[in-house]
């Protein structure tokens, strides 16, 4: 709660302003059954009607101020929570953006995912309705029971006896049936993984003629689905009629009450009759408290999981070149023995060494998990190197500011990452780039041809992830991304897989000619993708296993002529 | 997908259709809907009806309440003081009708429940059972996020209005029909009150909703994309990182943030009228009431109403009209809001009900024979299909694939690869020419015997969530466990699976995020090994496999082929060199066909496919 205090502290003047005027709408109508019994009592006594039409006037206007005040305050509440939203949302979404990929690993993307959206709407929600609610509600409980007090002490006793009684119920009933719906809601999710599993996989459920199975599979979770859904629902039902019940019961004693009362001469009827209505207010007021109750809990929980990220250190800054002095007159880049754990057990890199003059190009190869896209996020520091260290330019990369050693790159990851906007604005990226290199990236990419035959060509959306291309097209227009800033490093990972080798072996030609100043790496599995490189690193668990030219490993290196011969049947030593 | 959805209900907050406007549907549709609604409710005809009785009842004993409190309160101010035995009694029978209308309401709430479940139960049901006898190409044309929506949002909302609202409106017509009754037996000349607030009421809730439901509407869908945005973006953290776009991302992020909560403030702006103008108009009609009653109260009083006249009226007779009222007053407001959701319940029954009347795969022919001890010829001859008429996709396509032999396709991406093994399988029938398996058309044979004589394993990699045990024997259900780490050895995953802490019975997740994409495709390539069917379709099968572990699993792929017809595509010109008939398919007709050494020596696409490797 620190947290949304902390967001709300700049709106307590104008919350303030608007609380105050939802006191006064709420005291205005909490004026109406105390004017109803007094024009029922004395006024009718005294046989005025003048007077019966004077009280009844001040009743409508006070429902009409207390409908305007409540719109006013209503209104109010609404734009702070507006702006609170704005204001947490923004510092949250920055936050993570500007999170260390180890942070990111460490919370996963789901989990921040859901906090963005989510967490971070139950708390508007909380802010609006607790400004909308929680003021009205204790007010009218409170103030009702002031004047019941003030009214008739006794009486008044024995209602708000019965109040504990409407929370104990609500607070224990809704203890015991929300875990229930909790697991009401994990077993809507197993339905619907059934549903989405199905629906991706008919071609194999039929062909394997499955159906029935999936159908009994299906028919399970569904069960189990109305079998929860019964049981919440049989538990959750238990509130309204309980609540319902209390509040007539009290109504009950307080005429009972009443009545021996009245009977003692120390009250009289028309008292009973604005009790009854002050009774029915409280104890609404009772049910709106215990559910601004049950919210509370909830959002409190979605603000601690809003503050653990925007509280979450971070490890990656920039350290000064006294602590890393630069190193003038080595190669452009430099992998000194380097190390690294994700998790701080086992090594997933250990002891790599190697360095590369500027426009040259790199070759890394490698079977699965042997370390191939641990060195490029060494390199781009998306993790810090745990022993040994990376130079460019005779700089270690932890001195250089990110921003500064990230413009010095283009990366096509392996993680494709497309999302739904044009395809010119895929490859700029929100860049300051021109449409004409936009244009010149795509073609050596490969990729201006297939983007013209499109009906719209550049001006074709996107869905989400890129889902309506194919993959050798997403690769392409990822590399075109890469290419189209001029970059000085030309980052490959994995990223020309889905080309035909044709295609491939033209991308590779073309990057030779039209980049050759630039340096660059290129991670793959097929031999094809790297034997024209300057230096071909073969890694293996972690370590280089060996590296030279396409010659050189051919010659000596029994892992990379294992690659070679499996993708091109042999062909090439004949 | 519904990741991390913490507190989120799939239905609610992921459901596209939440934020489209009901559709408008033509009188007919409306009553075709309806009955076919009220097939689902006749079956369960009993419950409805003792949950119709029981409504009836709790409503009675709810109302009967205000009228032995008000006899209590005239007892109480009964001329000549107190009469309190009248009080007990009085106060006994509110007790008495609290109690049993507490019991009963709980009651109709559980058999609520129960009818409700039942009813979700069978839709959903129905409408899955449904979904296994489409055709696959309906998946292909869906979206998966769709069909959801509708298994679980809109049957959702189908059933909630059938088994509440339903229930809700004969309440609500039963409550106000209820308390005008016995307000006209109290005081007719009083119900003019209503004359004024009830049509205010009825203008003033339709205006508002009018105006206020497209704000809301926005609000969801601004909401929606802000959210949709966020996890796009959040996808991608590492490449906004390597180009340094943070800053840029951040600030579309506000733009869409400020959408969100500025269409949040102009919903909540006008919607703040509503729950103070809906008390307004009820403290009004209270505000009349009391003017009314006084001043008839008062003329009872002083004799110029005469007792049991028109005019007449009693203090209890005031207050039990107020609670009344108040009664009253609840459902009309409500009526505006039910109304609409029965609209909008219509409307996701009509895409419910599109599901369950589309057209199924054709069920076998009559006469359609089992094939069994299939050899593994397989020729098709003059083949001609496209997906709709207008678009043939298969151009005439003959092809002669001897038993045991391995024949491979290769082409770009749109040539019709994986449409002929849609026709293959028969999960579409050819519109020219035919496709016969040991000289039978496969039309005649039965779809299941025919596709249990092959084995497929495809690109996109399909497990289910379950153990990696469970998902390897999903064919073949006969499997012992020996049989599937046999298989699993066979496909050089044995190791790997060995090495998790569960082993075999490690439970696949949420689409197996757990493990890497090339094991996935070793595990459904295990799933391969197990059943002995003769013939096989590999689709990129080993597309995801990195070449050293393709290497090892090459040896048990060649066993897996052996004595077997074999359809291969691939991309990787290493898989298909050595299959007996390579075909080239280019826009869904076939340029060139032999061995790789023949095509090699015409020196067509295939060639210079093949070359550009060594370039």
């Amino acid at each position: 709660m620190k947290l949304m205090l902390k967001y709300l502290r700049p709106f307590f003047g104008r919350m303030s302003v608007g609380l105050a005027i939802k006191i006064a709408g709420t005291v205005v109508e909490l004026a109406l059954p105390l004017i109803l019994s007094h024009i029922l009592g004395q006024v009718v006594a005294e046989g005025n009607i003048g007077k019966i039409f004077f009280f009844g006037g001040v009743m409508i206007i006070c429902s009409a101020a207390a409908c305007v005040l409540n719109i006013v305050a209503n209104r109010m509440a609404a734009r702070v929570a507006r702006n609170f939203s704005e204001m947490i949302r923004h510092d949250l979404f920055y936050k993570i953006m500007h999170l260390s990929a180890k942070k990111i690993d460490e919370f996963t993307v789901p989990s921040l995912e859901s906090r963005i959206t989510s967490d971070t709407y139950h708390t508007h929600h909380f802010v609006g309705m607790m400004q909308r609610m929680g003021v009205r509600a204790p007010i009218l409980l409170i103030g009702g029971i002031g004047v019941t007090l003030f009214m008739d002490a006794t009486l008044a006793l024995v209602m708000i006896a019965v109040l504990p009684f409407i929370f104990i119920t609500v607070f224990f009933v809704s203890r015991k049936g929300v875990p229930l719906y909790s697991r009401v809601q994990v077993s809507v999710d197993k339905m619907i993984r059934v549903v989405r599993e199905d629906a991706q996989g008919m071609r194999v459920i039929k062909a394997l003629s499955k159906t029935e199975h999936e159908r009994d599979r299906y028919d399970a979770v569904n069960r189990a689905l109305v079998e929860d859904e019964r049981r919440a629902g049989l538990t959750m039902g238990i509130v309204n009629p309980a609540m319902t019940l209390l509040m007539n019961l009290g109504s009950v004693l307080v005429v009972l009450l009443g009545a021996n009362l009245v009977m003692g001469g120390r009250s009289n009827p028309e008292t009973i009759i604005a009790f009854m209505q002050y009774f029915t207010q409280i104890s609404m007021a009772m049910m709106t408290i215990t559910r601004i109750f049950m919210l509370y809990t909830k959002s409190s929980a979605s603000a601690k999981r809003i503050e653990e990220v925007l509280e979450a250190e971070d490890e990656i800054s920039v350290i000064s070149e006294e602590e890393l002095p630069r190193k003038d007159g080595e190669s452009f880049i430099v992998f000194d023995d380097v190390s690294f754990s994700y998790k701080g057990k086992r090594n997933d890199l250990s002891h790599v060494s190697f360095s590369l003059e500027r426009g040259e190009s790199l070759g890394i190869i490698g079977s699965t998990g042997s370390g191939k896209s641990t060195v490029i996020s060494l390199l781009l520091r998306y993790y810090d190197v745990g022993q040994g260290s990376i130079r460019i330019d005779g700089r270690d990369v932890r001195t250089i500011d990110p921003s500064e050693l990230h413009s010095m790159f283009g990366v096509a990851l392996q993680n494709d990452f497309l999302y739904a906007d044009t395809i010119e604005e895929n490859i700029r990226f929100g860049r300051d780039i021109s449409p004409e290199k936009i244009r010149e990236a795509a073609r050596i990419a490969q990729a201006h041809d297939f983007i013209e035959a499109f009906s719209e060509g550049y001006d074709r959306m996107l869905a989400s992830k890129g889902t309506n291309v194919s993959g050798g097209q997403k690769q392409r227009m990822l590399i075109a991304r890469a290419v189209a800033g001029d970059p000085d490093i030309l980052i490959l990972d994995d990223s020309s897989s889905a080309l035909d080798y044709k295609t491939d072996a033209n991308l590779r030609r073309a990057l030779a000619t039209e980049l050759s100043g630039t340096t660059k790496i290129t991670v793959a599995q097929r031999v094809s993708s790297v034997m024209s490189c300057d230096l071909i690193i073969v890694l293996e668990h972690g370590e280089i296993a060996d590296m030279g030219t396409h010659d050189e490993l051919l010659a000596r290196c029994d892992i990379y002529r294992g690659i070679s011969d499996s993708q091109m049947g042999g062909a090439i030593v004949e | 997908m519904n990741r991390g959805g913490f507190a989120r209900d799939p239905r609610a907050e992921n459901n596209p259709n939440k934020n489209a406007a009901p559709k408008k549907l033509g009188k007919r549709d409306t009553g075709k809907i309806l009955r076919r609604l009220g097939k689902y409710l006749a079956a369960h005809w009993v419950l409805f009806t003792v949950a119709i009785v029981f409504t009836l009842l709790s409503n009675q004993l709810s109302l009967l309440g205000p009228q032995f409190s008000g006899d209590a309160i005239d007892a109480i101010a009964a001329e000549g003081g107190v009469n309190y035995e009248l009080v007990l009694y009085n106060v006994g029978l509110m007790l008495g009708c609290y109690a049993a209308a507490g019991v009963l309401s709980y009651v109709l709430a559980a058999i609520m429940i129960f009818l409700s479940q039942k009813i979700v139960y069978s839709m959903r049901k129905s409408l899955f059972d449904k979904l296994t006898t489409l055709p696959v190409g309906y998946f292909d044309q869906h979206a998966t996020g769709d069909i959801i929506s509708r298994i679980s949002y809109d049957i959702d909302t189908v059933n909630a209005s059938l088994s509440h609202d339903l229930v809700q409106v004969m309440t609500s017509v039963y409550t106000v029909v209820g308390s005008l009754i016995f307000m006209w037996q109290i005081s007719k000349p009083m119900i003019l009150v209503f004359a004024v607030t009830v049509p205010a009421s009825i203008i003033f809730t339709r205006f508002r909703a009018k105006r206020v439901r497209p704000l809301f509407r926005a609000r969801s869908a601004k909401l929606g994309e802000l959210n949709g945005y966020a996890e796009e973006m959040l996808s991608g953290t590492k490449s906004i990182r390597a180009y340094g776009r943070e800053d840029e991302i951040v600030s579309r992020f506000d733009k869409r943030n400020l959408d969100a909560v500025d269409a949040y403030y102009r919903a909540e702006y006008y919607g703040a009228t509503l729950g103070p103008a809906v008390n307004f108009i009820n403290n009004l009609s209270i505000s009349l009431i009391t003017i009314l009653g006084g001043i008839l109260y008062m003329f009872s009083q002083n004799g110029v109403a005469a007792a049991g006249g028109l005019f007449f009226i009693t203090l209890g007779g005031v207050s039990k009209f107020v609670q009344y009222s108040r009664k009253f007053a609840g459902p009309i407001n409500e009526f505006a809001n039910i109304l609409n959701e029965f609209q909008s319940a219509f409307a996701a029954a009509d895409r419910v009900f599109k599901i369950i009347d589309e057209d199924p795969e054709p069920t076998d022919k009559e006469g359609s024979q089992e094939i069994r001890h299939v050899r593994g010829k397989v020729e098709l001859d003059r083949v001609k299909f496209g997906y709709t008429p207008e678009k043939t996709i298969i151009h005439d396509l003959s092809l002669l694939a001897e038993e045991g032999k391995t024949v491979a396709i290769v082409g770009p991406t749109g040539a019709g690869k994986t449409t002929v093994i849609n026709l293959l399988m028969r999960f579409y029938d050819v519109d020219d020419g035919k496709i016969s398996v040991d000289g039978f058309d496969i039309r005649d044979l039965t779809r299941g015997s025919l596709r249990a004589s092959y084995t497929m394993v495809l690109q996109e990699t399909w497990l289910f969530y379950g153990t990696i045990y469970e998902n390897i024997a999903y064919g073949s259900p006969d499997a012992t466990r020996e049989d599937v780490i046999r298989a699993a050895k066979a496909a050089h995953i044995h190791e790997f699976i060995e090495s998790l802490p569960e082993g075999y019975d490690t439970v696949l997740s949420d689409d197996g995020v757990n493990i890497s994409k090339g094991q996935k495709q070793l595990i459904t390539i295990a799933r391969a090994m197990l059943p002995k069917s003769p013939m096989l379709i590999l689709d990129e099968a080993t597309s995801n496999v990195d070449s050293r572990t393709e290497i090892n699993i090459q040896k048990a792929m060649s066993d897996l082929m052996k004595e077997r017809t074999c359809f291969v595509i691939a991309h990787r010109l290493s898989t298909v060199k050595n299959a007996d008939t390579i075909i080239v398919m280019q826009k869904g007709r076939v340029t060139e066909m032999g061995s790789h050494d023949e095509l090699l020596a015409a020196g067509g696409f295939y060639a210079s496919l093949y070359n550009s490797q060594f370039e």
